[in-house]
């Protein structure tokens, strides 16, 4: 599944250039210490805005759930139907999800609850982003 | 007049704040609904604009006053279902001009303004209070029981209207260039991993159901029972156009959009519009029908921690809208006859009923429910109204419902196995939507 190209925008882009590099990092406000995924201009918890650092993660998660598109809005995504669409929550922080496509998992026999471990996928124009695998 | 939209001071969104001080203060006396369609044919009598017109006279006729006496509007200005006019199609000018336009040619045909309104109703020659209310009827009834109570307007109409264009939306413009902005990639919502709408919803649905050992199977009755409510609802979609039951094998039989979510589980965008009245409960006394009496609004703000709200973080929340919503109106679960929350996706309707703890119910708890009788004629009804599921996309069946029932004129969808005395209905999203509790006496 080639995905939509992604131009990142000065709010994410060290997310995603360290995709780029093979490293998952995730905002964390340093004052409070409380991660934040999507990435946010200020911190949900303690309010601060000048404490917004990037920190990397294991690339460890585990399968919240999952549904499997049949149905998708994206052109690009349409001959790949269907397809799983699963959240991954990460080891470091459960609360912090991701989605994923599984790549290599067969539609619906997904592993809820399963490990998983991020890798590093290009898109249509070359900017790569987390997906995960599951771990056998 | 210049229309603001509602400030947030007009919501009670947190817990503690007591009996509110509007409680049994305010009623509603007048229903207006219009003809419901698919989509819009291009007519001007049957824009969105025209279909409010209608169903604010309804309105207006059905309580007994006259038009001058009206000296409020709230309304929702967003009237789409999804689909935006295209941008690269000019607006019909025989269809605005067919009204008394504003500046704004989309007025009335793909948003409506508290301006045009007054435009196109001449008889409305005493308006002097008009605000706007976020996406649904019910932010607009919140703002406007609020408003009624705090006696910015006497009789207050409120408005909303839906206008649904060809084509499937969220399928063009972003969806379908080759390259997306990196917040959107990773945003909330539909990213660059092709969430249909109704994914997040799926997604809670099935950890319900792995966290609980439920099946999407077990949501058949409550199709079921949703669509025939709907088919007893004349103002509906399904009633007026496609009087079809929807059984148990058509149900399970249908495609899916995201598994666990089938077509069955979405509701059907539609073209409508429909208009309440709002009194104070001293001038209801005098008006054409009984008053219902508005107990208490209440409203959830939730916001998820990341990238889609998870079950935890939807039952935490409508939790505490049911807290909330018995507390400014001074009752408790057992005090409701029947319940009328948000079903716009099938599979959140028991999110909204277990965070009420409707008859006694538990997270988990909602799905086993539905195995039992939960027709209008037995003592625990569901959904009476039937909601988005049984009459498409309007987002007000179930506030209808509760009115049409406490005044006992609901028809053939009459309650029979419970007196309709409390009941409570709104929505939309079990994360972020706006109740109210609705009464049959002030007190």
């Amino acid at each position: 599944m080639v995905k939509q190209g992604v131009v990142p925008e000065d709010l994410n882009r060290p997310f995603f250039e360290a995709a780029n590099e093979g490293r998952l990092v995730i905002q964390n406000c340093s004052a409070c210490d409380r991660l934040h995924f999507p990435p946010r201009a200020a911190c949900d918890r303690c309010g601060s805005g000048d404490n917004m650092e990037w920190k990397q993660m294991s690339g460890r998660g585990k399968i919240y759930n999952y549904g499997v598109v049949y149905d998708c809005p994206v052109a690009s995504l349409k001959e790949d139907l269907p397809f799983n669409l699963a959240a991954i929550m990460l080891d470091e922080d459960p609360g912090i999800l991701m989605y994923s496509h599984l790549p290599g998992v067969p539609a619906d026999e997904v592993p809820v609850g399963g490990a998983v471990q991020v890798i590093f996928e290009a898109t249509a124009n070359g900017q790569k982003v987390p997906e995960w695998q599951v771990v056998t | 007049m210049t229309t603001q939209m509602a400030p947030e001071s007009m919501y009670r969104s947190t817990e503690g704040l007591g009996v509110w001080e509007h409680r049994g203060k305010v009623a509603s006396v007048g229903i207006g609904h219009s003809p419901t369609a698919r989509r819009w044919d291009g007519r001007a009598e049957t824009s969105v604009g025209a279909l409010s017109i209608q169903a604010l006279r309804t309105a207006i006729a059905d309580a007994g006053v006259s038009p001058d006496q009206v000296d409020g509007l709230v309304l929702v200005p967003v009237t789409t279902t999804g689909a935006h006019w295209p941008e690269d199609q000019p607006v019909p000018m025989d269809v605005v001009n067919a009204f008394n336009p504003t500046d704004d040619p989309l007025d009335g045909v793909g948003q409506l303004s508290a301006e045009w309104i007054i435009k196109n109703m001449p008889e409305l020659t005493n308006v002097k209070f008009t605000m706007y209310a976020p996406g649904c009827m019910s932010a607009a009834i919140v703002v406007a029981a609020q408003a009624v109570g705090d006696g910015l307007a006497s009789n207050c109409l409120v408005l909303k209207g839906w206008h649904n264009l060809e084509g499937r939306y969220n399928h063009g413009g972003i969806s379908a260039s080759d390259e997306v902005p990196g917040s959107f990639a990773i945003s909330p919502g539909r990213t660059l991993w092709g969430a249909p709408g109704c994914f997040g919803t799926a997604l809670q649905f099935a950890q319900y159901c792995t966290k609980y050992g439920k099946n999407h199977d077990m949501m058949a009755p409550f199709m079921q029972n949703s669509r025939r409510n709907g088919l007893l609802f004349p103002e509906g979609y399904w009633a007026q156009h496609r009087p079809e039951q929807l059984t148990p094998e058509d149900y399970l039989s249908s495609r899916w959009i995201a598994k666990p979510a089938n077509l069955f589980d979405n509701d059907i965008p539609i073209m409508v519009a429909a208009a309440y009245l709002f009194t104070t409960a001293d001038r209801a006394q005098d008006m054409a029908q009984k008053p219902v009496y508005i107990l208490n609004h209440a409203s959830s703000r939730g916001v998820a921690r990341s990238i889609t709200p998870t079950l935890e973080e939807v039952e935490a929340e409508t939790a505490a809208t049911g807290r909330k919503i018995y507390e400014g109106a001074g009752i408790t679960a057992d005090d409701l006859s029947f319940e009328n929350m948000y079903d716009g996706f099938a599979q959140f309707h028991q999110f909204h009923i277990e965070g009420l703890r409707y008859r006694g119910m538990q997270p988990g708890d909602a799905l086993d429910f539905y195995q039992t009788d939960i027709s209008i004629e037995g003592p625990n009804p569901i959904l009476s109204s039937g909601g988005n599921i049984g009459s498409g996309r309007s987002r007000f069946w179930m506030h209808t419902d509760c009115m049409q029932q406490i005044q006992g004129r609901a028809g053939a969808r009459s309650l029979t196995g419970v007196k309709p005395e409390i009941a409570v209905s709104g929505g939309p999203m079990p994360m972020g939507g706006n109740f109210t509790v609705w009464s049959a006496t002030p007190d």
